[in-house]
């Protein structure tokens, strides 16, 4: 399986989610720059990496959403690309269109920074496929921007599709029915807040996170 | 042509910092401010002769980019003087 990861001026977790991903694959992700036009020939997978992506200015990940490079991505996606988007990388997947709804200050005005318990909340999708049901796993969230909130008519189809791909065990920003992670209607898309690359060293958070990438690359 | 775009949060989306700031407002001793809403004024020069092309223009700039529909809205108002 083919990887890239993206950076954005400010992305910070773009060399992490690299090593996670070339620990699993045995080989690194080509790094492309966020004005670049096109995505490698041949690309399976397509990395959007956390930080703070122009400084969070306006609002979270809307101008990167707007850089070059998401064209690409964008029609990447419609055909049946994957993709991650973790932290500000989920805030731009939501403020390019890719994924339903918006992420939100948190409710209590606070930056979170702490290792999380998650729920796994389905298994049906190459992300967490080697999890198993309601799984409790360990992920690390650095977040201020996580309160993920979007309207009762798309909340109702992310429950009846099975698109919530993780929740929080405790409510820790505010987020709509505790949600962490949501899948794209064709469950290749996956936004999160929690780190995962974060959790793939188990003297660093533990390896929890590691399961998502074994999963996706085994694909 | 001189045009204010004006974003704030759709009704009924909750706003903490607006709530932290009327906590604040509050604890200063002004207890009769009973509301806080915020928004977002952009000034924007735009090369255009007439006002209904420089707002058909802002608001193109708007859903572009400067609001974010699901949660915002925003107005459109030609600045004169």
């Amino acid at each position: 399986m083919k990887a890239a990861v993206i950076t954005f001026p400010g992305s910070n977790c773009d060399r992490d989610l690299a090593v996670a991903i070339e620990r699993v694959t045995g080989h690194a992700p080509t790094k492309i720059w966020h004005k670049d036009h096109e995505l490698p020939k041949g690309l399976d997978f397509i990395g959007v990496p956390g930080g703070f992506s122009f400084g969070d200015y306006l609002r979270s990940g809307a101008i990167a959403a707007r850089s070059p490079i998401m064209e690409a991505v964008k029609s990447f996606v419609e055909n049946g690309g994957y993709a991650i988007g973790i932290c500000n990388g989920f805030q731009v997947l939501t403020e390019a269109g890719l994924l339903p709804g918006v992420l939100m200050r948190n409710d209590h005005e606070r930056f979170v920074c702490k290792s999380v318990a998650l729920e796994v909340a389905t298994t049906s999708s190459a992300f967490t496929k080697e999890y198993t049901n309601e799984q409790r796993v360990d992920i690390p969230v650095a977040h201020h921007d996580g309160n993920y909130r979007c309207d009762d008519e798309t909340l109702a189809r992310l429950q009846g599709e099975d698109r919530v791909a993780f929740r929080y065990t405790e409510n820790i920003n505010g987020s709509v029915d505790n949600i962490a992670g949501i899948l794209s209607e064709n469950r290749r898309v996956l936004g999160m807040m929690p780190h995962p690359e974060r959790a793939v060293e188990k003297a660093v958070f533990g390896e929890d996170g590691k399961a998502l990438f074994t999963g996706l690359f085994a694909a | 042509m001189k045009v204010e775009i004006k974003v704030a949060l759709k009704q009924g989306v909750l706003d903490p910092e607006a709530q932290a700031i009327e906590g604040a407002l509050k604890r200063l001793g002004y207890e009769n401010v009973e509301k806080v809403v915020r928004s977002k004024s952009f000034f924007l020069d735009i090369d255009e002769e007439t006002e209904e092309a420089a707002r058909a223009q802002a608001e193109k700039v708007a859903d572009a980019l400067l609001a974010n529909t699901v949660i915002e809205r925003y107005s459109v108002a030609i600045v004169t003087g």
